[in-house]
């Protein structure tokens, strides 16, 4: 019977410990509206990994993981065109250029990220095809599961607190109006500065995770940091950065909006 | 002449109080849409506010104070946006003996005040109840900045809840003096 069913329904973690413990071999797809991946597994333990359908050449894997200087990658790319992931994977040995245990901390590194993109699907399809095999010219890596499935788990639940902190994306961000507190003394790190740059009242914070390339768990945790440190403020999208005056009263001049506060409290007085 | 109305919305985590604040000085019975609560972790009372409560003081003639109490589980928070357009000021009202729910009364609060930069008033029930956290370890927990007003309160007494809504409405006037000069 096939494994398939929505995210919303049942986890990504929750799929990955059932194929970790009934150690299934076959393919995991994954399709949700922002990504989708294909993962596969050999009694339990992933073997490859991929987002989208295409598979990512071992070049770019190693130099997303800074073992090949991105400099170097296109040329080696070109240099060994002709040669599959398993062949380019013994001559780089071979030359002394990688030792294997880098190149599979490389591919278990870029595994990693892949699941951890995943972590914070909520929503999207997912289908397991049994016995599905990974392309023979891959490198034959085996990477356990649990402490991915562990690490997404905590993730999960920091994910969740983070939307009960920060529930919508759709307001903006302005300084707080701290006096003598001058924001270039604060040791941020690079994400945090990415963020910082967009603070505008007419930014979302949606708007800001796109422009910072930041995933929703990531904005809401760098945004998160930022208004424990007093640095920011959530406000409504494109209002004015200073307090802006009760637009609710249906007066027109400030001594009608006085007065229609005024029988309020007399009202409220007799009760 | 047409009746000019006004609008408060009462706020706060689920079981906070919402209900019974509104019911404690409206004039009409309280309008609201009950529920039998099903989720186990909802289960602190039998019936929750499932869309809105909604309670009415007349002020004078021409004049009506509307107050709407807003669903307090996160899973309604489509509701927020609407309940808080026009509206005068807002109170976020916390159960002083349940901190585990005073992180979700701050991102209710951080989420009302982006919709809309009113005045608003933080109020901390069920304070005559002997685990009630003190309102300076209230202050604390949910962050509140000095200038915010935090009040104590019993919700389920007609002057504890007259005197915050005339906090709210003084807080609103200083809003407008400030505006003003």
């Amino acid at each position: 019977m096939a494994l398939k069913g929505n995210l919303r329904d049942f986890s990504i973690i929750q799929v990955l410990n059932l194929i970790n413990l009934a150690k299934k071999t076959g393919a995991l797809y994954i399709e949700s509206s922002s990504k989708s991946a294909k993962l596969i597994f050999r009694e339990g333990k992933l073997v490859y990994a991929t987002t989208g359908m295409d598979a990512v050449p071992l070049i770019k894997i190693m130099a997303r993981s800074k073992l090949i200087p991105s400099s170097a990658a296109a040329s080696l790319s070109e240099r060994y065109r002709t040669l599959n992931d398993m062949e380019l994977g013994i001559t780089l040995i071979n030359s002394g250029y990688l030792t294997q245990d880098q190149i599979f901390t490389g591919i278990a590194d870029f595994f990693k990220d892949i699941l951890r993109g995943l972590f914070t699907l909520t929503e999207g399809l997912f289908n397991f095809e049994a016995d599905e095999q990974p392309p023979s010219t891959s490198i034959p890596l085996r990477m356990a599961l649990e402490d991915i499935i562990i690490e997404g788990s905590r993730q999960a639940h920091e994910h969740e607190d983070l939307k009960n902190e920060i529930p919508s994306l759709d307001v903006a961000l302005k300084f707080a109006e701290r006096p003598g507190v001058n924001i270039r003394d604060i040791k941020l790190n690079a994400e945090e500065w990415r963020v910082i740059s967009y603070v505008n009242p007419k930014n979302s914070i949606k708007q800001i995770a796109t422009a910072a390339k930041l995933n929703d768990f990531q904005i809401r945790r760098v945004v998160y940091n930022l208004l424990q440190a007093g640095l920011v403020e959530m406000i409504r999208l494109n209002s004015p950065v200073a307090s802006a005056p009760p637009h609710a009263i249906p007066a027109r001049n400030p001594i009608e909006q006085r007065n229609l506060v005024n029988r309020v409290i007399d009202r409220i007085k007799t009760i | 002449m047409q009746t000019q109305t006004v609008k408060i919305v009462v706020t706060g985590p689920f079981n906070a109080g919402k209900t019974e604040l509104i019911r404690s000085v409206s004039e009409i019975e309280v309008v609201n849409t009950e529920k039998k609560v099903t989720s186990e972790s909802e289960k602190v009372k039998n019936s929750t506010t499932v869309a809105m409560d909604f309670g009415r003081i007349t002020v004078d003639n021409d004049l009506v104070l509307f107050l709407f109490g807003t669903p307090g589980q996160k899973r309604f928070d489509f509701m927020w946006e609407i309940l808080s357009e026009g509206m005068l000021g807002f109170i976020v009202l916390v159960d002083s003996t349940r901190p585990e729910t005073f992180r979700e009364a701050r991102g209710i609060l951080e989420t009302f005040r982006a919709y809309a930069p009113t005045p608003y008033i933080v109020v901390a029930n069920k304070q005559d109840l002997a685990d009630a956290w003190s309102l300076e370890d209230i202050r604390v927990a949910l962050r509140l900045d000095p200038a915010i007003k935090l009040l104590p309160c019993t919700a389920k007494k007609k002057s504890s809840v007259k005197t915050v809504l005339l906090e709210l409405l003084y807080a609103i006037l200083e809003e407008l003096d400030s505006t003003k000069s």
